[in-house]
C-alpha cells in the first residue's frame, strides 16, 4: 500500500503487519502519556520522589540514555573528522539513536522540573557556576545539531528526493556535515562531562564529591569516557536487534566489530581511570572527611556488589572482550560484551543519582530507600515507545542502512 | 573552599541540652512563614481522583518543615540510654552547597547578613539544590498549596505563598528582618547595627526553654557572638567544609561527636536510632 515510499530496492513487511506493530507501540506510548498528563496536571507529588530523593528514576533514565546515545557524536567525530570511512555504514543509525536519546531525555526533563514553563530560564538567568547550566545549554544546542544531522536523511526519502531542490539541499547538507559533526562532538563532550561534573561538585555528598582538574571534578572526565566507551556498542545492539526483528542483514559484521573495537578501547581507558579514581576516593578523600569506604554502602539496594559489578563484570571484562580481536570477532561474544558495558554505565548513572543522595551525610541520619512508582516507569516507557516509533518509521521509509540492498541479495 | 563573608552574619546557637524536642519551633516556623499543611484531598482538582491521593502529614518525606527536629540517641541500652533533640533550620552556610549548583540563580548567598535567599518566581524546580544540601534543609512543593477552610484567614501578609513545583527553605524569617530594619529607620537608628533581639526568628522566640539564641555572629554585643565560641559549641558536618552559620552546643560528648562524621571508633554512622520530624 505504501510501498512507493520505501527506500530504493528494499523489502518491508506488509502494511497490516506494520499497523499491528505500531498499534502495540502506541499502546505503551499512550499509557506513558497518561502518566505524563497526570504529572503535569497534579504535580510531581504523584511520583515516588520525595524530599530525600529529589533526583530519582527520571534522572537515572536521562543520564543512562544520554550516555548510550553517545554513539552519535563519537561516531560522527570519527567518521567526519578523523575520516574513518567504514563508519558510514552505520552513521545514519547512530544519528537517529542519538536524536531519540537526546530528545527523549529532554521530554523527561520537562516532566521532572517542577515548573516546566520556566525551562527557558536556564538561558535567561544563567548561573555560569552551575554545571546544570552547562547541561541545559549543551543539551538544547546539541539536540538542534542532531535535528540538523537528521534532516538530510529525511530529505533522502525516495519520493522527496525526486524534487530537484530537496535533492540539492540534501546534497549540500551532506557536504557540510563535518561542520555539524565537529560542533556536535564539542557540545556533546561538554554535555556528557557536565552531567558527571554535576555530581562531582556536590561538596555535601561524600559519595559523589571529587576533587579535580581546574574547574572540573574527575567525574567530568569519567562520564565522557564511560559514554564513548558504551555509546558505539549500544548502536551496534540496536542494529542487531533490528536485524533480528526484521530478519534482514542491515550492517555488515566488519563495521560492528570496528565499533566494538572503538568502544573497547575507550572503555579500557575509562576503566583505568575509574579504578584509580575509586581508589583515591576510598583511601584519600573519604578518610579526610571522617568516613570510611564501608559507610558508603548499605544493604542490598546500595550494596558494594553494585560497585564491583559495575567495575569488574560490566567494565573490565567487556573492555577486555572488546579489545581482544579473537573474542570481538565472534558475534555472540561482542553482543554479550556490549550488553554488559551498557548495563555497567547504567549502574554507574544509578548510583551517582540515587546512592549519592541516599547515603546519609548527617551522621545521625539513616539510609533511605527509594522506589519509583508506576508514574515514573510509565513515563520512561513512553520515551522508549517513542524511540521504537521513530525507529520504525525511519526504517520503513528512509534509507537508513546503505548496505541493506547488497547484504540481502 | 571559598567562604563568603559579609559585615553582618546572622546566626543561631542552639543549646541541645536545653531542647526538649517539643516541636514548638516547627509550629512557629510553619505559622510565621505560611507553610502549607499537608491535606489529603484537593476539592478543586477533579483529575486527582484518577491517581493516588495527595500525601497527608504522616508522610514526613513530603511535608514542608523548614525547621525539623531530629532525635539523637547515644546507642546504649537501658539504663544508660540517652536521647537528645536537634532542631535543624537551614544552616545559611558560608560555603553553601546549594547556591553554586542552581542553574538559574534562584538561590543566593547574599549581603542580607549572609542569609541564603530563595527567589520563588525564578526557581524552575529542578531540585538540584535539594540533592546538594546534606542537611536536607530544602523542601519541594510537591502539591498545590492548600489551606483547610478558615485557616487561610490566618495567613501572614508579609510572606509570599509558594506555588507548586518550586523549592523553599528557611530564610531566618526574612520578613522579620525587613520589619526590624524599618523600625530602626523610623526610630532614627542604624538598620545595619540592630540591637540584640531587635530581629529575632519565630522559632527562637517561641522556644519555651530558650534553647535557640539568634543574632549577629559578628557583633560582640550580641549573645550569639560569644555562645558560638563556647567550649562546647560545634557545627554540623564541619569536616565537609560548608561553614554553617548555625551552631549547636552540648555538654555531652556523644552529642558533639554525632555532629560530624566521627571515625575514631571505626564506624562513621554509629548511632543506630534516629527519626525524621
Ligand atoms: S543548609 Fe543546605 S540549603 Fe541551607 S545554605 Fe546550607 S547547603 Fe544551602
Ligand atoms: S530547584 Fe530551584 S532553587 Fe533549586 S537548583 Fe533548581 S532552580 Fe535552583
Amino acid at each position: 500500500m505504501d510501498s512507493k515510499l520505501f527506500p530504493e530496492g528494499v523489502q518491508r513487511c506488509s502494511f497490516g503487519q506494520f499497523l499491528i506493530w505500531t498499534a502495540v507501540i502506541l499502546g505503551f506510548f499512550t499509557w506513558g502519556l497518561y502518566a505524563a498528563v497526570l504529572v503535569l496536571y497534579n504535580g510531581i507529588g504523584t511520583t515516588g520522589l520525595d524530599n530525600y530523593f529529589g533526583f530519582g528514576a527520571w534522572i537515572t533514565f536521562d543520564l543512562a540514555v544520554i550516555a548510550l546515545g553517545a554513539g552519535a557524536f563519537f561516531t560522527g567525530l570519527l567518521k567526519y573528522i578523523l575520516k574513518i570511512k567504514q563508519l558510514e555504514k552505520i552513521i545514519n543509525l547512530t544519528v537517529v539513536v542519538g536524536f531519540i536519546c537526546y530528545s527523549g531525555a529532554m521530554l523527561v526533563l520537562t516532566l521532572d522540573i517542577g515548573q516546566p514553563g520556566r525551562a527557558w530560564f536556564g538561558y535567561w538567568h544563567p548561573n555560569v557556576h552551575s554545571m546544570l547550566t552547562e547541561v541545559i545549554f549543551c543539551i538544547t544546542c546539541y539536540c538542534t545539531v542532531l535535528i540538523i544531522e537528521f534532516v538530510p536523511l529525511v530529505l533522502e526519502q525516495k519520493q522527496l528526493n525526486k524534487i530537484p531542490f530537496i535533492h540539492a539541499l540534501a546534497h549540500n547538507m551532506h557536504v557540510n556535515m563535518a561542520l555539524f559533526a565537529g560542533l556536535g562532538a564539542f557540545l556533546s563532550t561538554f554535555h556528557q562531562g557536565s552531567l558527571g561534573g554535576m555530581y562531582g561538585v556536590l561538596i555535601g555528598r561524600p559519595y559523589a564529591f571529587r576533587e579535580g582538574f581546574f574547574i572540573w571534578p574527575w567525574t567530568f572526565f569519567l562520564f565522557v569516557l564511560s559514554a564513548v566507551g558504551t555509546g558505539p556498542v549500544f548502536t551496534v545492539l540496536v542494529a542487531t536487534f533490528m536485524e533480528k526483528l526484521t530478519g534482514k542483514k542491515l550492517v555488515d559484521y566488519k563495521t560492528k566489530a570496528l565499533m566494538g573495537k572503538i568502544a573497547g578501547t575507550m572503555l579500557s581507558v575509562y576503566m583505568f581511570f575509574k579504578i584509580i579514581d575509586t581508589w583515591a576516593w576510598a583511601t584519600g578523600y573519604l578518610p579526610s572527611v571522617g568516613l570510611t569506604f564501608d559507610d558508603m554502602f548499605y544493604g542490598l539496594v546500595y550494596g558494594k556488589w553494585l560497585l564491583y559489578t559495575e567495575i569488574i563484570i560490566c567494565g573490565v571484562i567487556p573492555a577486555i572482550m572488546m579489545i581482544t580481536p579473537s573474542i570481538r570477532n565472534r558475534p555472540a561474544m561482542l553482543y554479550i560484551a556490549a550488553i554488559l558495558a551498557c548495563i555497567g554505565v547504567s549502574i554507574n548513572r544509578y548510583v551517582f543519582t540515587v546512592q549519592t543522595i541516599a547515603q546519609p551525610a548527617l551522621p545521625f541520619d539513616s539510609w533511605q530507600v527509594y522506589a519509583p512508582n508506576w508514574v515514573e516507569y510509565a513515563s520512561s516507557i513512553m520515551i522508549v515507545a517513542y524511540g521504537f516509533l521513530v525507529l520504525t518509521l525511519v526504517y520503513r521509509y528512509l534509507p537508513l542502512f546503505p548496505q541493506e540492498r547488497e547484504l540481502n541479495n | 573552599m571559598q567562604i563568603k563573608e559579609f559585615k553582618i552574619k546572622w546566626g543561631m546557637v542552639i543549646d541541645i541540652d536545653k531542647c526538649t524536642g517539643c516541636g514548638a519551633c516547627m509550629v512557629g516556623c510553619q505559622v510565621e512563614n505560611n507553610i502549607a499543611p499537608m491535606t489529603k484531598n484537593d476539592p478543586y482538582n477533579y483529575v486527582q481522583a484518577l491517581t493516588k491521593d495527595r500525601d497527608e502529614a504522616s508522610n514526613k518525606l513530603k511535608t514542608l518543615t523548614w525547621m525539623n527536629v531530629y532525635e539523637l540517641s547515644n546507642g546504649q541500652a537501658f539504663p544508660d540510654h540517652e536521647t537528645a533533640y536537634l532542631p535543624r533550620p537551614c544552616m545559611q552556610c558560608g560555603n553553601p552547597a546549594c547556591v553554586p549548583v542552581c542553574p538559574v540563580i534562584a538561590t543566593d548567598k547574599n549581603e542580607e547578613g549572609g542569609i541564603v535567599s530563595q527567589i520563588y518566581p525564578r526557581c524552575i524546580g529542578c531540585r538540584y539544590c535539594m540533592a546538594a544540601c546534606p542537611y536536607h534543609a530544602r523542601y519541594f512543593n510537591w502539591w498545590d498549596p492548600l489551606w483547610p477552610e478558615g485557616m487561610d484567614k490566618g495567613l501572614s501578609p508579609s510572606v509570599s505563598v509558594r506555588p507548586r513545583g518550586v523549592v523553599e527553605k528557611c530564610n531566618f524569617c526574612h520578613s522579620r528582618y525587613l520589619d526590624a530594619k524599618n523600625e530602626a529607620r523610623q526610630n532614627d537608628e542604624d538598620p545595619m547595627n540592630l540591637a540584640d533581639g531587635a530581629y529575632n526568628t519565630a522559632c527562637a522566640e517561641i522556644c519555651p526553654t530558650k534553647a535557640i539564641t539568634f543574632g549577629d555572629l559578628n557583633n560582640p554585643e550580641h549573645a550569639v557572638h560569644d555562645l558560638a565560641k563556647g567550649p562546647n559549641a560545634f557545627r554540623l558536618l564541619e569536616k565537609l567544609g560548608l561553614a554553617p552559620q548555625v551552631y549547636y552546643t552540648s555538654e555531652r560528648e556523644w552529642v558533639r561527636k554525632q555532629g560530624d562524621n566521627y571515625n575514631a571508633d571505626g564506624g562513621g554512622h554509629g548511632a543506630p536510632s534516629n527519626s525524621h520530624g
